[in-house]
């Protein structure tokens, strides 16, 4: 299968000769040096590395975050570098699903109000962003616990309820940063089976930053980045 | 879609000491502000209230108040006889011919003398001003060292109470009577007789001013021509209430004046306050801005829903300040009046419109507190603020 038509596919990644720097005062960071990465729909990508070596980064151009210094990057059949910024963020809500280390929750919203922030972007009706919030929120086991507001909660449930966040909006990618980066071993393998589940039985695109050897085991596929560049 | 309202209430809620100090800045400023205000507009409204729209006020030809007027009986009769001046049931000339002295009291708050103005007037002086009531006591028996006294200074000064007697023009007045005059600057006054009081304070024969009920009001303007340009009497005719207005000019002024001043530096503390708020709020809640732009909310909807914030806040703070200065309002003070060099009692009043204009005051507090630092959260790279701690 070609690249274009890689891309040209739902949930597919491209990213084409990707160059980022930052600039430092008057130096120039080179963070992602000429990078080339496809991936598949359906695929779970573990990209693995030391830190500084580029990971989180790429993850952020997948996710529309950032955008490229140079080359391409395709997700979705959309090249994010065409898109404002106003468009970007539009297309992450409906394409891209976020799980972070720290879970990221909004500590003044309970459980399914946090579930249900990407919904407001919709143009759903109240009761349907919240019937489907509930949906997701039983989908990660945690229904019993909607209006539970972050601080009530375990970091494992935390990151259920990001999780669902993620979920919320059926989108093609999960990008997840270190998502077992803040749990304990038994709350780590919980999370991983629910990221698993969404891949296997969603056929969710899930890529994923990890330095946990046990979690990037989970994945189909691991990539190695080393100082901006794939070494394997 | 911008973020729910509950989100920003909450967030005020769950840093209530942050919130509570901005609150309580623009509260103070609010409160000062709208208090000055009411002050300015108690002392107008005092002004304003006095005389009825009917009368007209017939001085010397450019003095600027009755102590500085002066015309005899025969000037007064030349005006008196026209037409345009209305009668009683009597056929009588409804005009009031009144002599005025200035008495000087100790003020019961701080034992410093205060002028009043001692006013004797004629019976025709309760038909021409209908307004004014005996609320204790009664009125003065004509040709008696008697006086009634308006109950707003008589609040003010020391020994204005019924049955009090005072001494003027080395003169022994018995107060007989409080009155009201709807708020009025009458009711800063003490009325006596004019045949008792213009002898005593050797006005006999004139008066210094004469306030005539005019058959129609819209003839002012030109009654005042034909006096002006009546070559036997330097007379001149004001309408009454716009007389009194002009007599709070400069007093209004500066106190307008001082509460504009007040507004603005007060203000520019509480704006800063208010920014320095929101800055501790947005430094608080990076990383949630970076996650809620990751997930999609557009720049736009992080500024909207921090100036929202800051002006909810501001609103809360309008809210208690109006509160605050509400607690003053009808609280009497008094001031000298620059033009008739005599204590006006005044109470302070806070209008509705005053209280709207605190708000958007408070309003606007919040949002230029609140622009600045919502436009950092908005503006801020969704990577970095997602690296906060």
């Amino acid at each position: 299968m070609s690249t274009t038509e890689i891309a040209a596919r739902a949930g597919a990644v491209s990213v084409q000769d990707v160059r980022k720097f930052y600039q430092r005062d008057s130096m120039q960071i080179k963070v992602l040096d000429g990078l080339s990465l496809e991936v598949p729909e359906g695929e779970f990508l573990a990209l693995m590395g030391p830190s500084g070596s580029g990971k989180t980064t790429l993850l952020n151009l997948i996710a529309g975050i950032d955008r490229a210094t140079s080359g391409r990057v395709v997700v979705a059949g959309t090249y994010l570098g065409s898109l404002s910024e106003g468009e970007l963020a539009k297309w992450r809500s409906r394409n891209v699903g976020f799980i972070f280390q720290f879970y990221n929750l909004i500590p003044v919203l309970n459980a399914v109000e946090n579930v249900e922030l990407p919904l407001l972007l919709t143009s759903l009706s109240g009761r349907e962003r919240r019937e489907r919030a509930l949906t997701a929120l039983r989908i990660v086991g945690l229904a019993d616990r909607s209006k539970h507001y972050p601080r009530q909660l375990s970091g494992g449930q935390e990151q259920r309820v990001a999780i669902a966040r993620a979920i919320v909006t059926d989108p093609k990618v999960l990008v997840a940063d270190e998502p077992t980066g803040d749990l304990d071993s038994q709350s780590a393998e919980e999370i991983l089976d629910l990221i698993q589940t969404f891949n296997r039985d969603f056929g969710k695109t899930i890529i994923m930053v990890t330095h946990d050897p046990r979690a990037a085991a989970r994945a189909h596929t691991q990539r190695h980045l080393e100082k901006g560049v794939l070494t394997a | 879609m911008a973020l729910p309202l509950s989100y920003n209430v909450r967030n005020l809620r769950q840093r209530w000491k942050v919130t509570l100090l901005a609150i309580f800045g623009i509260g103070l400023v609010v409160a000062v502000f709208v208090t000055l205000l009411s002050m300015e507009s108690g002392f107008r409204i005092a002004l304003r209230s006095t005389g009825s729209p009917l009368n007209g006020i017939v001085t010397q030809r450019g003095s600027m108040s009755e102590l500085t007027s002066w015309m005899n009986i025969a000037d007064a009769d030349v005006f008196m006889v026209d037409p345009r001046v209305a009668r009683d049931s009597n056929g009588k000339a409804m005009a009031s011919c009144e002599v005025v002295i200035l008495a000087n009291r100790p003020r019961k708050s701080d034992n410093q003398p205060a002028n009043i103005t001692f006013r004797g007037v004629t019976p025709m002086a309760f038909k021409v001003r209908n307004n004014l009531k005996v609320v204790e006591g009664r009125s003065f028996t004509p040709g008696l060292y008697e006086v009634i006294v308006g109950e707003r200074i008589a609040d003010r000064v020391q020994g204005l109470d019924v049955g009090s007697v005072l001494n003027v023009q080395k003169k022994d007045w018995k107060v007989v009577g409080l009155f009201v005059a709807e708020g009025g600057s009458f009711e800063s006054e003490i009325w006596g007789d004019y045949d008792a009081m213009a002898p005593a304070i050797r006005r006999n024969g004139g008066c210094e001013s004469v306030t005539v009920r005019l058959q129609d009001p819209g003839t002012l303007a030109a009654f005042d021509k034909d006096l002006r340009a009546n070559p036997r009497v330097q007379l001149q005719m004001d309408s009454e209430p716009k007389y009194y207005e002009n007599l709070a000019g400069p007093t209004a002024a500066a106190l307008l004046g001082l509460a504009a001043f007040v507004a603005v530096v007060m203000g520019i503390g509480a704006v800063f306050g208010a920014m320095n708020t929101m800055y501790a709020i947005v430094s608080q809640r990076t990383r949630e801005i970076g996650t809620l732009r990751a997930l999609g909310f557009s720049r736009f909807s992080i500024l909207f829903s921090f100036v929202l914030e800051s002006v909810l806040l501001a609103l809360i703070g309008g809210a208690l300040g109006c509160l605050a200065a509400f607690t003053m309002n009808g609280y009497t003070a008094g001031t000298g009046n620059t033009n008739s060099f005599s204590e006006l009692a005044f109470a302070f009043k806070l209008t509705p419109a005053l209280l709207i204009f605190g708000m958007v005051f408070a309003v606007v507090m919040g949002f230029v507190g609140g622009m600045l630092p919502a436009f950092r959260a908005a503006s801020m790279p969704i990577t970095r603020a997602l690296r906060e701690a």
